[in-house]
């Protein structure tokens, strides 16, 4: 299971890279989205995979059951993905300003900061 | 007590963020909130440094009584009360700027709000323990500086906030995955105690790639070669205000958690990163001083400098020894001082002859005398000329590159520093001392952009006559910091 998920978050990153260096700025926010993900993805994983039981302690035991999955890592996830989410809402306004702005969706149109 | 002194610079912000927001559709109020806050957050982290300064050791603060392999800690030593204290300075005089400059619909579209949480996130990064709260705090602080950059309303500030926040939000993956690696590996997130952890595993290609997935992630923030190219685009093009507080503490942020993963938890690396280090740091100011050279716009001119003088720092890091990470301490609070006034004094300069490009200005020298005499400060103090505190940061950290005989790097900076010198002098000539194209092109500069360059200015000369007992207190903090890192105290001990 580990494995397997192990490749999608290659895949996802790979995607992700590929479609950052398009030149069209939607696709760049698309792979800003895909990165995004492989990193939650990651986090999600690198902790273990617990199988069968969820991290949460049943209403007459003391502790969580046996081979539980790390809670502390699914929190982490729960954050990063909100802070994602967040950050690629306001991504995608800004690229709507700046399209808006330059008339035009090519990396070129932001050439006029480099001088 | 002590958990109160190290709580409050984050507290005050956020809650001032929302006072900020509610009262941002009054036109007095939304204003003169911004200093007011400002000031108490510098009283504030003042008393934090002073309970600091006579601790024995860090102090520690487990938020909600978990202790340390779970709960989030906060963590105040010398290092992070001095970038709190300089923080709070760079934060009131700023705002002391902004309130001349920013109009009043940027102020109901809530500037000040995002301003506060900007410090809060900083003053967060400077003071926690926690990895992962580090990323929460580095997220603070970009969602803020996204929306004030934006909120500059200048020509091309889409354009140059777009690779701002593009690049940022590739550095927060690297980042995230960075702690994905490490929690599955060590299991712990807490600073301290992934320090432990980490010496003992050795080079274990986990952890080697985890420490790659920080370094570029820190990388990006910091500002250093080859990862710096966002930086150029985006900080001219916004308001001034806001360009002086993040030209000044922004890419330091950076610069400091690599001081604290590299220099602390992830030291035993020091034999693969130090050397890295060195050569990033000298073709950083390389880079740095000659994009510089060749620009005409006096923000970016002063933009390209940020990243040559990040090189200088990021060189105190690749020594690795006690003494250079106190002069990179000592450089790192000259250099913040040092830059936001510098962006300030653009300001002032574009506020009076209406232009920031150098052919269009001039004759500032005969119109505005004491802001020429104001910028001088700054410029001879980034050049490194004595008795101001450029000088001795460079004289301190290059005294130490001599003793670890890096003496290529020691050519390499005291080179830079003259073509630092040359873009300053640049910048004088063509602004203040050449008359100007366009006569009757000046207008009478305003007091309340002037305060906060004269506060500045000031305090670069302070540190110029008081070397000795910063250097001293730059001393211990380092010292905090290298024991922070377990293979260090080890190793003093056998």
């Amino acid at each position: 299971m580990e494995v397997f998920i192990a490749v999608m978050v290659g895949c996802l990153a790979a995607c992700g890279t590929r479609m950052l260096l398009q030149r069209s700025l939607f696709r760049v926010l698309i792979g800003l989205a895909l990165l995004a993900q492989a990193a939650n993805v990651l986090v999600f994983t690198a902790a273990g995979l617990g199988r069968g039981d969820a991290a949460i302690i049943g209403p007459r035991a003391e502790m969580l059951p046996e081979g539980h999955p790390d809670p502390l890592a699914q929190a982490l996830v729960l954050t990063a993905i909100v802070i994602s989410f967040g950050v690629l809402a306001f991504c995608l306004v800004l690229l709507k300003r700046t399209h808006r702005r330059t008339g035009d969706e090519d990396v070129d149109a932001l050439a006029h900061t480099e001088s | 007590m002590e958990p109160v002194a190290i709580t409050l610079p984050i507290l005050i912000p956020m809650l001032l963020s929302l006072a900020a927001w509610l009262s941002r559709g009054s036109a007095v109020t939304s204003r003169w909130l911004l200093p007011a806050g400002m000031a108490t957050l510098l009283g504030a982290s003042v008393w934090l440094f002073l309970i600091i300064n006579v601790a024995p050791g860090p102090i520690r603060v487990d938020f909600g009584g978990w202790e340390k392999p779970l709960g989030i800690s906060f963590k105040a030593d010398l290092f992070a009360a001095i970038m709190v204290v300089v923080a709070a300075v760079i934060g009131f005089a700023g705002s002391l700027f902004a309130v001349s400059e920013i109009g009043r619909t940027i102020w109901r579209k809530g500037y000040g709000t995002f301003y506060f949480l900007l410090l809060a996130g900083i003053n967060g990064a400077f003071l926690t323990n926690d990895l992962f709260n580090l990323f929460v705090w580095f997220e603070v602080m970009l969602m803020a500086s996204f929306a004030m950059l934006v909120l500059g309303r200048r020509k091309y500030v889409f354009e140059g906030a777009t690779k701002y926040v593009v690049i940022n939000m590739v550095s927060s993956f690297f980042f995230l995955s960075a702690l994905g690696l490490l929690y599955g590996k060590t299991g712990q997130l807490n600073l301290d105690e992934v320090a432990l952890r980490l010496a003992n595993s050795g080079t274990d290609p986990v952890i080697l790639s985890t420490a790659a997935l920080f370094l570029m992630a820190f990388g990006i923030k910091a500002g250093v070669f080859p990862l710096y190219f966002w930086l150029p685009p985006a900080y001219p093009n916004t308001g001034f205000a806001t360009a002086a507080v993040f030209g000044g503490l922004l890419t330091k942020v950076g610069v400091y958690a690599l001081f604290r993963v590299f220099g602390g938890a992830f030291g035993f690396l020091s034999d693969v990163t130090g050397p890295l280090f060195l050569v990033v740091g000298a073709l950083t100011m390389i880079a740095g001083v000659l994009g510089a050279a060749s620009q005409f716009h006096i923000r970016r001119i002063l933009s390209f400098h940020i990243v040559s003088q990040i090189g200088y720092i990021v060189l105190g890091l690749g020594l690795f020894t006690q003494g250079a990470f106190a002069a990179a301490i000592f450089y790192i609070v000259h250099h913040i001082l040092v830059k936001t006034n510098l962006f300030l004094a653009a300001g002032a300069i574009a506020a009076t002859g209406r232009s920031e490009r150098l052919e269009k200005l001039g004759g500032l020298l005969k119109s505005a005398p004491l802001l020429a005499f104001l910028f001088l400060i700054p410029a001879l103090s980034l050049g490194g000329i004595p008795p101001l505190s450029g000088f001795f940061a460079k004289f301190l950290l290059l005294r130490e590159a001599f003793r670890e005989d890096a003496y290529l790097y020691v050519a390499i900076a005291l080179l830079v520093g003259v073509v630092t010198l040359f873009s300053m002098i640049k910048i004088w000539g063509e602004a203040f001392w050449k008359d100007s194209p366009r006569p009757g092109g000046t207008e009478p500069y305003r007091l309340m952009q002037v305060i906060p360059i004269a506060m500045l200015g000031a305090m670069t000369i302070t540190i110029g006559f008081m070397v000795e007992p910063l250097f001293e207190l730059s001393e211990r903090a380092a010292a905090q910091l290298i024991q922070s890192n377990p293979m260090y105290v080890e190793s003093t001990e056998e």
